[in-house]
């Protein structure tokens, strides 16, 4: 047995390069039930990040009593992380859950019935659409709902209401990822696979603290890094994380400066002829626009703006430029941060640049955070058009009118789909009066919560929310409905590498709760939402032929689902798409034939100019003529919009810790994961903290031009001049709202995003500090990761390791079985 | 030669663009987008200012001359407010712009005459942020139009 929060990555299964990873399985069972006693294991993958796990749920007396990973399954070969093992089972068999609908009375959320609740609904929807019309109404969904939920969402909002106010809170975690893809390969699409971690010599980490936000995936490189034949490792983050203290080269740069580090590193391929001419010129347009952009970014102008070491520079440029097969992976530092999909797309460039994509080690992961995230963006629950189709592309509107069978005008595409921040700004101008929430919190999740908080609650808003537990936002609805969590209901999902999972319903779900699906369906029958022959929109008595339809959705699109059903996914492994006729035991890795999905008639996207969002429309993109090659997209750099100054003279950038998925809705319920990091907390680095004459535990408020928090200090590994704060801690278990003392890091936050992906800039503003107390104890930070407490300096404290103690112990078995090999013929031969 | 005249068309053109842009920035600091990118493009149309001095120099300045005053078009003195007053103010932008992309359309058509590779360099490495700029504004709009026109108070 192993103490999982102590040890979160577990034990060394260590490998070398060609060698498949050794199969681990994980195993938690609830205190006091013994392996006999499992009735049933349910199949089903993991939701507490974007790795797609296989897991298995056991089940006794109607109830999840735990979990174990699925030894058969590519993504982790039994693996599970913390969060998987706590909070997937806990975080859901809770005695907080909403089991009724409530509705608001007199002011306060009273229970309810459906009847009541979906009748007010309705009424209030008819009733706007009537009036105002279908651009009165906006939803915000998730990136944790199933397929089948999203792709049902998509229809009713695209088809049976036709507004193009839809998006998800995959604007906060993935949009960028998206919205690079799209513009440097012509549509959405993981290029790379994890089997590229097995088999590459370097890896970069862009933005991406892969040790705490997918704890499965870094077990994985761990195992490499201690096996032969360790790949090198470059770390990008401007804190000391588990993967900067693992990387050969860490650049730790300032927050907000990403695009120039990249410029920087194209620029060094160039000079240094590390660079695959015949590649270029038979797969790539644009390369000259490229030369000339980075052309002024010296490493010594890069170590002037980003604060970083010129040779770092050129070190991490020689690794990238020299070694064989290198894997990338790209997260939130970059998505969530200045220039977001310029910076994305520059890691898109430097794999074009030498050709090192679609070959075994040689790939590009553009992250997800959420499980499900994937299937928002394929479904289009985020505005896109469904299947990963063009909306400035009539065919492709009219392709989904016929399989809706719907006349093609009622789908919104005269204009790009509404991003979640311009959605939130048309409730607080009032002219969307009807905003349906489901499965995310944005009163925690979203920018300036102070104006969050006034929209939510504009008399002129009648707010749906939908969700497992009455959260920061669902306190502020007219009507919750109940929603049934993972384990309660039948649906799948899709990880980052597109590997395709199913999940079993293994128990009831509590009370009156119904799946988003049920929801949705009922929904559209209470509308009335016909097709042109009169029949009901939505035809499906179930998610299996939600599925179905689905996989018609996906038929010749870049994401085709049509070799998929729910018996292939059943037992074994999960699948990665595309998975058809040519592929029928699905496609590990994207364009190892260096054609991509570019051509007009078939791109997802015409792309936009990186610097303003400007479209380029489809005469300028048939004009460049990408005709299946990729494109190398870039902008000028220019510095973030807020940058310190003498009145806020901090950085500060937020982010995740291993312990907490989210606004802790489900994790925050785990008395392992929440005893292991329970409040929030700030990071100063060593020489900060002594100017400001703090030390360990030291209670300080940190003020934006927006807010403020008060929290306690822990002096950390950070670089000089920033401050971080976990975003997970709302308010949820402190009353619902901040009295008195607030704690939630996007307080603080600027409302800014991209201007190509939308996604809000979280991880730059200025701040200043000031000291409100004498710690009393140590800060609530743990102390296994990137919040580990500095080695040095600073007023010491001794601080307690954080540990789980005997109810965290989850049993490792190491090799009972053969490692899976990827499922398809192309990795075998 | 009217070549002159037009150089410092565009280059007051620029100007008041520019000044626009700020105005736009300022007056519409609820849309962030809209805040930042018009800072952004207001930058853009300094830097074109810059770009344009040496050859004005060269070619000399035109002082008073009636003829084109008249050529000219007023910039933004203040912006509206609301939805349809943001949709109006972008709309003045991309007019404002428009008169500034095709003066840049006719300086080439003078600079290729003239065989002027400094004035061609200049123009190549500006007018297609112009055109840029009309796109954005024009993609803004269309994002704008239908919830301005439709159901905004």
């Amino acid at each position: 047995m192993v103490d999982r929060i102590a040890e979160v990555w577990g034990t060394r299964t260590p490998y070398a390069r060609h060698e498949r990873w050794p199969v681990r399985v994980d195993q938690v069972l609830a205190e006091g039930v013994r392996e006999s006693e499992v009735e049933r294991w349910v199949q089903s993958a993991c939701v507490l990040c974007s790795n797609g796990c296989g897991i298995d749920i056991a089940v006794k007396d109607g109830s999840m009593v735990g979990v174990r990973g699925r030894s058969a399954d590519i993504v982790n070969h039994g693996r599970l992380g913390p969060k998987g093992l706590f909070a997937s089972w806990q975080g859901v068999d809770n005695k907080d859950r909403l089991t009724r609908p409530l509705v608001r009375e007199n002011g306060v959320l009273v229970e309810s019935d459906w009847e009541t609740a979906m009748e007010r609904i309705v009424s209030r929807s008819k009733d706007l659409l009537d009036r105002k019309g279908p651009l009165s109404h906006g939803f915000y969904t998730s990136g944790q709902l199933f397929l089948e939920e999203y792709y049902a969402q998509a229809i009713v909002g695209k088809a049976g209401i036709g507004t193009p106010h839809m998006d998800g809170n995959t604007r906060l975690c993935t949009a960028s990822a998206a919205a690079a893809m799209k513009e440097s390969f012509g549509s959405d699409g993981q290029p790379g696979s994890y089997v590229d971690i097995d088999e590459c010599d370097a890896m970069f980490l862009f933005g991406h603290n892969m040790a705490e936000t997918q704890t499965v995936l870094w077990m994985r490189v761990l195992d490499r890094i201690a096996g032969r034949d360790r790949p090198r490792i470059v770390c990008v983050d401007p804190r000391e994380t588990e993967v900067a203290r693992h990387a050969e080269v860490h650049l730790r740069v300032r927050p907000g400066t990403n695009l120039a580090l990249m410029h920087g590193l194209v620029r060094e391929l160039f000079v240094n002829g590390w660079i695959d001419q015949e590649y270029i010129d038979q797969h790539t347009v644009n390369v000259d626009e490229l030369r000339a952009t980075v052309e002024p970014w010296t490493p010594d102008a890069v170590a002037e703006t980003c604060g970083v070491d010129a040779g770092d520079v050129r070190r991490a440029a020689e690794i990238f430029g020299t070694s064989d097969r290198v894997l990338s992976t790209v997260l939130q530092g970059f998505y969530q941060s200045s220039q977001a999909t310029a910076s994305s797309c520059a890691v898109n460039n430097l794999h074009l640049l030498r050709g090192l994509l679609g070959k075994p080690g040689c790939g590009i992961l553009q992250m997800n955070g959420q499980p499900t995230a994937q299937n928002n963006r394929e479904c289009g629950a985020d505005g896109d058009l469904s299947g990963f189709r063009n909306w400035e592309n009539p065919e492709h509107v009219q392709e989904l009118a016929d399989l809706w069978k719907v006349d093609a005008a009622i789908i919104p595409h005269w204009a790009p789909p509404t991003h979640a921040m311009q959605i939130f700004r048309y409730v607080e101008q009032g002219s969307i009066e009807f905003l349906w929430i489901s499965a995310t919190n944005p009163a925690v999740s979203l920018p300036q919560l102070s104006r969050i908080r006034d929209i939510l609650t504009a008399d002129s808003l009648f707010l749906v929310v939908q969700d497992l537990y009455l959260t920061e936002t669902a306190q502020y609805a007219d009507v919750v409905l109940p929603a049934a969590a993972w384990g309660e209901k039948t649906g799948t999902f899709t990880n980052v590498n597109r590997t395709v999972h199913l999940s079993e319903k293994a128990v009831e779900p509590p009370g009156e709760a119904r799946s988003d699906l049920d929801t949705f369906l009922d929904y559209s029958r209470r509308m009335g939402f016909t097709r042109l022959d009169g029949t009901p929109l939505l035809q499906w008595s179930g998610p299996e032929e939600a599925f179905t339809a689905w996989t018609e959705c996906s038929r010749g699109r870049p994401c085709d689902y049509t070799g998929i059903t729910y018996d292939t996914l059943r037992g074994g492994s999960g699948v990665p798409w595309p998975c058809n006729e040519e592929h029928p035991e699905g496609t590990v890795r994207l364009y190892g034939d260096g054609v991509f999905p570019t051509d007009p008639g078939y791109c997802e996207s015409y792309g936009h100019d990186l610097l303003t969002g400007a479209t380029v429309g489809p005469e300028t993109y048939k004009a460049n003529n990408p005709a299946g090659r990729a494109i190398f997209k870039t902008a000028p750099y220019h510095p973030a919009h807020e940058t310190p100054d003498d009145e806020y003279p901090f950085r500060f950038t937020t982010g995740r810790t291993v312990y907490q998925f989210h606004t802790r809705t489900k994790t925050g319920r785990s008395p392992q994961l929440n005893g292991a990091a329970p409040d929030a907390w700030v990071e100063m680095s060593v020489s900060d903290a002594e100017s400001y004459g703090l030390g360990e535990g030291d209670v300080v408020r940190v003020e934006s031009r927006r807010g403020h928090i008060t929290a306690s200090v822990r002096v950390s590994g950070i670089r000089d001049g920033s401050i971080f704060a976990p975003f997970h801690y709302g308010y949820w278990d402190e009353e619902g709202e901040p009295h008195g003392r607030y704690r939630a890091a996007n307080e603080l936050t600027i409302t800014e995003w991209d201007p190509v992906s939308k996604q809000p800039v979280l991880k730059n503003a200025a701040v200043r500090v000031e000291t409100v107390a004498d710690g009393v104890g140590q800060s609530m930070a743990p102390t296994t990761t990137a919040s580990r407490p500095a080695g040095r300096g600073g007023r010491r404290r001794a601080v307690l390791p954080t540990i789980g103690g005997p109810a965290a112990q989850a049993s490792e078995t190491l090799a009972p079985v053969d490692p899976p090999a990827v499922a398809t013929k192309e990795e075998r031969s | 030669m009217k070549l002159p005249v037009y150089l410092g068309l565009l280059h007051t053109s620029e100007g008041t663009l520019a000044d626009s842009f700020r105005q736009v920035s300022e007056g519409h600091g609820d849309e962030p987008d809209i805040h930042f990118i018009c800072q952004s493009l207001a930058a853009q149309c300094d830097q074109h200012q810059e770009a344009l001095a040496p050859v004005i120099r060269r070619y000399g300045e035109v002082a008073d001359d009636d003829e084109p005053e008249r050529l000219h078009a007023d910039g933004l003195e203040d912006t509206r407010t609301g939805p349809v007053g943001l949709l109006r103010d972008l709309q003045d932008l991309y007019l404002l712009a428009s008169l500034v992309d095709i003066t840049w359309t006719m300086i080439k058509q003078a600079a290729q005459g003239l065989r002027d590779e400094e004035l061609l360099a200049v123009v190549t490495a500006c007018d297609g942020q112009t055109s840029t700029q009309l796109k954005w504004l024009k993609t803004r709009m269309k994002q704008a139009a239908p919830q301005a026109l439709l159901v905004a108070e």
